[in-house]
């Protein structure tokens, strides 16, 4: 089992009769994913590359059983369309679109308080589980089923660290891009809860970056839980340049929660193997699992 | 997107928020002009630039008598202004506010931002405003009191009350603040805000707020919404170069070193930067292009590389992938060498998309590039190229 998705994950896809939507859910289909329908408003009724297209996700819901929704609906109206999966009770709804206001993904948060579902991102990459779905828009071709499940902020680092993690000789359970935006669904440590508890996964890799808190949370987790499965992890940007700070804001509420040597050095605290450089995360995990065995 | 003062004053006034009476000015002759209408005694002369700090870089100052403004406006503008939050060589001062004195009695410090943690709107508040706030909170020095605030509907009167009453508000002025904590908080969601800074926000000795400086910064994703507000950018105050790479859908960081970092995604291009580092290396600049680059965009990010004389290699990190492919960056890299015409040395690592079409790409173009089969390869054999060594 992977996390998150199944062989039984049926997917619709809100905004799917765009550019973007068009082009990934081809490529979705492509690799062996059932996507079931399309929703855009205006357009219910139409067919749109061999798929149904329904006006609301309700409808659409209703109509084809979907279980999973991935957004392609640009910023302007990306969060009304997130928010109408979670009133539709989707289970799972990971968003693409990039740039999405952030009053908005608050709007989005407070709509998933109390709620049955699960968002990943927006900003996302999507959630990838090698060999049964593809719910997103990575690159695929170097992933191959296996027992590292990977978190990450980075969309093309993950793909950077899939390759390794093939190149030696393991496999993905499942990778899983949270977004690379400030406000957003599911953290870091929500999809190293849901690694920790499947059985198919061995071992746990995180990628994150400086900013922001979710890498001290999920340091702050592991020391409680105390994980059997390694985890490794790597965040980057120890040598960004220090951006202009604006007012005192930043001070007041951050409190050194976002440096990169500061996140590194409370992981590793809490248990996890840091990997010294990007290059090494594949060599760094398959160390770490053949000494667990 | 950043505001001037002015500019967050004039928005906010429409929220009720007390300001000093003040106007903008242009030359000496404009800043007179004011005071005279002003009519009290000091005036602030404040330079309008996108940086804090202004007053320990002398950017704002007291000013008695129109003929003084006169002459305090005079030695500003015009004149670069270097403060602890600009780049060493400072902003031009193109415009001064000039505004009325208000006599303090007390100072506050107030401010509205997204908590990331709880994924909503917060206001802080510390009774001890004014300069030097971010010194007293890192020797923990600083009382801070904070109240999440809805986004949806107005905030809870007595929550208000308590918080303010918590920064030494009482009576009339606590019900002042009130108004003016949901009048700012009002304007932070119409007006799509990432932060908005009252520091200090002045209790005067009859007991009147009034903000006297004013900070505040707009969601750049949500310009969408606010036209009118879009056009208040000072464009003539944005970096040229991340103007430009703004327009052509990339990330672009100026830094001083001598090797010219490429990268698709923000968390490849830190990482890159990390590696150059850890080899020895200075990087030039940090450059990602976004997914929703095309190869044209692209070329103009390549041609501010190639504009910088200090760089002395490139190296292009590229894991193709999602929505952007290695041939669209080999061209985009084609594109911008033919236009330049400088030779220069290219340590190359392709992966994943389209990673093979990208080689042949390149070939086409004439480009003589280093392959390096992986990033820490590609790292070690920049550094060692730009140090003369390879």
């Amino acid at each position: 089992m992977a996390i998150l998705l199944d062989r039984d994950t049926r997917v619709l896809c809100q905004g799917m009769t765009g550019w973007a939507g068009t082009h990934h859910v081809a490529q979705m289909i492509e690799y062996g994913t059932q996507v079931v329908a399309g929703v855009t408003p205006g357009k219910g009724g139409r067919t749109h590359i061999g798929l149904p297209v329904y006006d609301r996700v309700a409808e659409a819901k209703a109509a084809t059983g979907a279980n999973a929704s991935i957004v392609f609906v640009p910023p302007a109206n990306a969060a009304a369309a997130m928010i109408e999966a979670i009133e539709a009770e989707i289970p799972l709804i990971v968003a693409v679109t990039e740039r999405v206001p952030v009053l908005d993904m608050i709007r989005v948060r407070d709509a998933l308080k109390g709620a049955g579902s699960r968002l990943v991102g927006a900003n996302s990459q999507g959630v990838l589980a090698p060999g049964i779905c593809k719910l997103g828009v990575m690159a695929t071709g170097s992933e191959r089923p296996g027992g590292v499940g990977i978190v990450s902020r980075s969309a093309s680092l993950t793909s950077e660290v899939v390759a390794q993690v093939t190149e030696a000789g393991l496999g993905q359970s499942t990778t899983v891009g949270v977004g690379g935006d400030p406000v957003h669904g599911m953290s870091m440590r929500d999809c190293l809860e849901l690694f920790l508890a499947d059985d198919e996964t061995k071992g746990v890799v995180l990628i994150g970056e400086i900013g922001g808190f979710e890498e001290q949370e999920v340091a702050d987790y592991m020391a409680e839980a105390k994980p059997a499965k390694p985890v490794v992890a790597l965040i980057v940007g120890t040598h960004a340049p220090r951006e202009r700070r604006m007012g005192h804001a930043g001070a007041l509420t951050s409190a050194a929660t976002g440096d990169a040597s500061a996140k590194a050095a409370a992981l590793e605290r809490a248990g996890a193997r840091i990997a010294g450089s990007a290059h090494l995360v594949g060599r760094t995990i398959a160390e770490a699992l053949s000494r667990a065995r | 997107m950043r505001l001037h003062e002015f500019q967050a004053k004039r928005l906010l006034a429409d929220y009720g928020l007390p300001t000093p009476r003040g106007a903008v000015a242009f030359t000496p002759d404009e800043a007179e002009a004011i005071a005279r209408d002003l009519a009290v005694s000091p005036v602030a002369v404040k330079a309008q630039v996108l940086a804090g700090d202004r007053l320990q870089a002398g950017g704002v100052r007291m000013a008695h008598g129109p003929a003084t403004v006169r002459s305090a406006a005079a030695a500003m503008l015009g004149q670069r202004l270097a403060t602890a939050q600009t780049e060493d060589d400072g902003l031009i001062v193109r415009r001064v506010y000039v505004e009325e004195g208000v006599a303090i009695a007390r100072q506050l410090y107030l401010t509205l931002l997204i908590d990331l943690r709880t994924a909503g709107l917060v206001v802080l508040g510390s009774p001890e405003g004014g300069e030097g706030i971010e010194e007293r909170e890192r020797k923990g020095e600083l009382r801070c009191e904070r109240l999440s605030l809805p986004i949806a509907r107005p905030a809870d009167r007595s929550e208000l009350s308590g918080f303010l009453a918590r920064l030494g508000l009482e009576g009339p002025t606590n019900e002042a603040g009130c108004d003016l904590v949901e009048g700012l908080r009002r304007a932070f969601v119409e007006l799509d805000a990432s932060l908005i800074e009252i520091n200090p926000l002045a209790v005067t000795a009859s007991g009147e707020l009034k903000a006297i400086d004013v900070k505040m910064t707009l969601d750049d994703n949500a310009l969408f919404r606010h036209p009118e507000l879009a056009s208040l950018r000072d464009e003539a105050e944005a970096e040229r170069l991340k103007l430009s790479a703004h327009r052509n859908q990339l990330n672009f960081v100026q830094l001083d070193g001598d090797i010219g970092l490429v990268s698709n995604g923000a968390g490849l291009g830190l990482a890159t930067l990390d590696m150059v580092h850890r080899a020895g290396g200075r990087p030039a600049n940090f450059m990602d292009i976004r997914t929703t680059a095309r190869s044209l965009d692209i070329a103009h990010g390549f041609a501010l590389l190639l504009d910088n004389p200090k760089i002395r290699t490139l190296l292009i990190n590229v894991h193709g992938g999602g929505m952007q492919s290695c041939d669209t960056i080999a061209e985009g890299l084609g594109i911008a060498l033919r236009k330049s015409g400088r030779k220069l040395p290219i340590v190359v690592r392709l992966a994943g998309l389209n990673a093979d079409l990208g080689r042949y790409r390149l070939a086409n173009f004439g480009c003589h590039v280093i392959e390096a089969p992986d990033m820490g390869a590609a790292a070690e054999r920049a550094v060692a190229v730009a140090a003369g060594r390879a």
